[in-house]
């Protein structure tokens, strides 16, 4: 029953980095957008995010509670060694979230909806660049439960360039697959064209912000390329990504079928998380000094295990289905969203 | 205020802030439900209106709790690290449970609010049907896990260690059926009470009085069975409460000196040093015969509790009397209501009555959150019931006063902006909904 519930924590990271940085994605591309072209951008992604946008989150609250019910000691690890970055990316979730709601749900329509525009963007940009800093900082070695001072015990855990660059690469992923997402929503060719533009502008940034995440791994003598290439997994998938992204640009170029380019996106992000996540399991957390929060190792009580297993098998029945037709039925008639 | 108090400030605000979002987020459905229902029965246009009018509020206050159920969720191990690594394993069940039903939730909202005219019609009213549901389940797995807290079960804790798990127990622990009633019918009531207040008071003003008079209608008579009801499920959970939380019954009721023929106390100012509650109304033998249903079994006082051991009594106390003060007012509108209803129709065109339901408007709430205080405070000092305190489980990460601060300006701004969207929402249902002007 433990691999069910990894498998489903796996899958609830996975799934809130395709859909929810899909999600984040969108104000991340709003920022990036030209002020001419901002109100046509923002009318496409709500109608192509509206009706899913709440579903798109609660992934992470399943990640959540499977990580604090049967992996409690990682839960309360990070959460005291990263209660910074973890409290500020809550804000932003606070933030967007009802920036989002309100810019749609306010009755009178005035100069509050660029306040709410501005909450919406920003913190699209802050809440993915805080996860991919915590992601970073869970493996980088760095939190060290034993230190005594501040600095050391709850700042130096997670501020340094590793994480920083980490945190970039995530914005740029993200709004990378909102921008390929997108191009399946427009109407006309001309926002087709523009958003084809903006999807290969933010791969190009998540290649330079890659290149750097290597470099700052580098630096401070973190053995990432080790990690990713001493094992086969982690070399195939990678090179699966690159590949399948140099086939992405020539169908991007030759505006092939806008489905195939979705999946070959979000293959490629699952294979980065493959191959970074594989090396370290079940060890999720490195801490510093080389010791291992594992997911094997720290573990709840079997009954509990199996309790949430059971749990998790018996929602996805019920989930999987409804989220499905929910999806489906707003893909099959697009843009009457009111 | 120091590191220790600044946690629990911020959880008491972050759950205080988070319990009217998510009452409203699982009562409202219902209300539109039935609306919607009358919509589609009598293709009266008005109910229609109603549907969409609230179920923008709905999308409003579901997105706002969300988000702020998703920071507690997240608060638990921020503040309470050394609670989760225990706790965690143990009343995680229902968590989970809460993570499905959550998730159909908002799967439901997303076919409800966008589906309009694009299914069968009794489909998109199942969905409506739907979010009320599941946001209901999600509350009393939530209250379930709560109510762990305050009746420890599912585990054997030998010297410090917390052996043979069970969160099936844990989950059905001995207090889950009482405390999610409760809570459950107070979420009725207060978001009866709330939407009925408006609606009376936009009838008052003669706006659009049709629209508001039937919403009313509808919010009404929810708030008025839950306001009923209360007062009978709030005597299972004083019963519950006495049996399991002595300390906590003392505490609510004051009670400082256990003796036979224990004394009802109401009102009064405790003092704890003094050991005496000063100005109180004292009714004889009212708390034996309220806990054990005769007038002389004693009811243990806090003398019997170690000191160290007490919760705070006049908090505990004071909001007691709130909670229970404001559902005796609550019941006391219900009555003229359905005495309204049933034997004075002429009530229903009187303006003293819509008075006062405006007057109830904030009460609802105003006793959940004072009935929270007394679950909460009341179960201090141990953040699990007899096995730890809550001083042992707060984080070591100093500065917990500044994050107080910040949760507590972002709050105080959401709470300001989402106020002034429901006014933005109320002011233009004239041009919004308006499809018979006066009637």
């Amino acid at each position: 029953m433990i691999y069910v519930v990894i498998a489903f924590l796996w899958a609830a990271i996975l799934l809130y980095i395709l859909l929810g940085g899909a999600d984040f994605g969108a104000g991340i591309i709003e920022l990036f957008t030209s002020n001419k072209n901002k109100q046509y951008t923002r009318t496409t992604m709500y109608q192509a995010i509206g009706p899913v946008w709440e579903a798109n989150h609660m992934w992470l609250i399943i990640a959540i509670v499977v990580l604090f019910v049967g992996f409690p000691e990682i839960y309360t690890t990070v959460s005291t060694h990263l209660h910074i970055p973890l409290v500020i990316m809550l804000f932003g979730i606070i933030a967007r979230g009802t920036a989002f709601t309100f810019r749609h749900y306010d009755a009178v329509v005035d100069n509050m909806q660029k306040v709410y525009n501005k909450i919406f963007v920003y913190s699209s940009f802050v809440t993915p660049f805080f996860l991919g800093v915590i992601a970073a900082s869970a493996v980088s070695g760095r939190i060290d439960t034993g230190a005594r001072d501040f600095l050391s015990a709850y700042i130096f855990s997670w501020l340094n360039w590793f994480s920083i660059t980490v945190g970039f690469f995530t914005v740029a992923i993200c709004g990378y697959l909102a921008a390929i997402f997108i191009i399946g929503e427009t109407k006309d060719d001309n926002s087709r064209i523009r958003f084809i533009r903006k999807a290969k502008q933010m791969n190009v940034a998540a290649v330079v912000f890659g290149a750097l995440v290597f470099w700052a791994a580098h630096s401070e003598d973190i053995p990432l390329d080790e990690w990713l290439f001493d094992n086969a997994i982690g070399v195939i998938a990678l090179t699966a990504a690159i590949l399948s992204l140099v086939l992405l640009w020539y169908l991007l170029l030759q505006r092939g079928k806008v489905y195939i380019i979705r999946v070959l996106a979000g293959f490629q992000v699952t294979m980065i998380l493959l191959a970074i996540t594989l090396r370290h399991y079940p060890n999720i957390v490195i801490l510093k000094g080389g010791q291992y929060l594992s997911l094997m190792e720290h573990a709840g009580q079997e009954k509990t295990i199996w309790s949430l297993g059971i749990a998790l098998l018996l929602g996805s029945i019920f989930i999987l289905p409804a989220l499905f037709y929910l999806i489906y039925s707003f893909q099959k008639n697009k843009g009457e969203v009111h | 205020m120091d590191d220790f108090i600044a946690a629990r400030s911020q959880m008491a605000l972050s759950l205080g802030f988070h319990i009217v979002f998510s009452c409203i987020g699982m009562v409202m459905p219902f209300f539109m439900a039935v609306a919607h229902f009358y919509w589609l029965r009598t293709n009266d246009v008005v109910y229609r209106n109603i549907t969409k009018a609230w179920s923008k509020g709905v999308a409003i206050f579901f997105a706002t709790g969300a988000v702020s159920g998703t920071v507690l969720s997240f608060e638990l191990g921020l503040l309470w690290p050394e609670f989760m690594k225990h706790a965690g394993p143990i009343f995680g069940m229902p968590f989970s449970l809460e993570g499905t039903a959550f998730f159909i939730e908002a799967i439901a909202l997303g076919f409800f609010l966008y589906g309009w005219g694009r299914f069968n019609k009794w489909f998109h009213w199942f969905t409506g049907v739907v979010v009320g549901v599941s946001g209901l389940v999600s509350g009393i797995l939530v209250v379930a896990a709560n109510a762990w807290m305050n009746s420890p079960a599912g585990f054997d804790y030998v010297n410090g260690q917390y052996l043979n798990i069970d969160p099936i127990k844990a989950m059905f622990n001995d207090a889950w059926f009482s405390q999610a009633l409760h809570m459950c019918i107070a979420a009725f009531a207060a978001t009866g009470f709330a939407v009925a207040g408006i609606h009376a008071l936009m009838i008052l003003k003669k706006k659009n009085v049709r629209f508001h008079m039937q919403s009313f209608r509808i919010a009404a008579v929810f708030a008025c069975i839950a306001a009923l009801m209360q007062p009978l499920s709030g005597d299972i959970s004083a019963k519950d409460v006495a049996k399991r939380q002595p300390a906590k019954l003392a505490a609510m009721e004051a009670h400082f000196h256990t003796e036979a023929a224990a004394p009802l106390i109401v009102g009064g100012i405790p003092d704890s040093k003094a050991k005496e509650v000063k100005y109180a109304l004292k009714l004889p033998g009212m708390l034996s015969f309220m806990v054990h249903g005769d007038f002389q079994t004693p009811v243990t006082g806090l003398d019997r509790i170690p000191e160290q051991d007490q919760p705070p009594v006049a908090i505990t106390h004071y909001a007691f009397q709130v909670m229970v003060g404001l559902g005796m007012l609550m019941l006391a509108i219900s009555l003229c209501y359905f005495v309204a209803i049933w034997k004075k129709r002429s009530w229903l065109q009187n303006n003293w009555l819509l008075r006062l339901f405006v007057l109830a408007t904030p009460m609802g709430f105003v006793a959940v959150e004072a009935g929270w205080t007394v679950t909460e405070v009341g179960r201090q000092p141990w953040i699990i019931n007899g096995i730890m305190r809550t001083a042992d489980a707060v984080t070591p990460m100093p500065g917990i006063v500044y994050s107080f601060y910040i949760f507590t300006a972002v709050y105080i701004s959401l709470s300001l902006i989402v106020t002034f969207l429901l006014y933005r929402q109320i002011k233009m249902v004239d041009k919004l909904y308006d499809v018979s002007p006066s009637v």
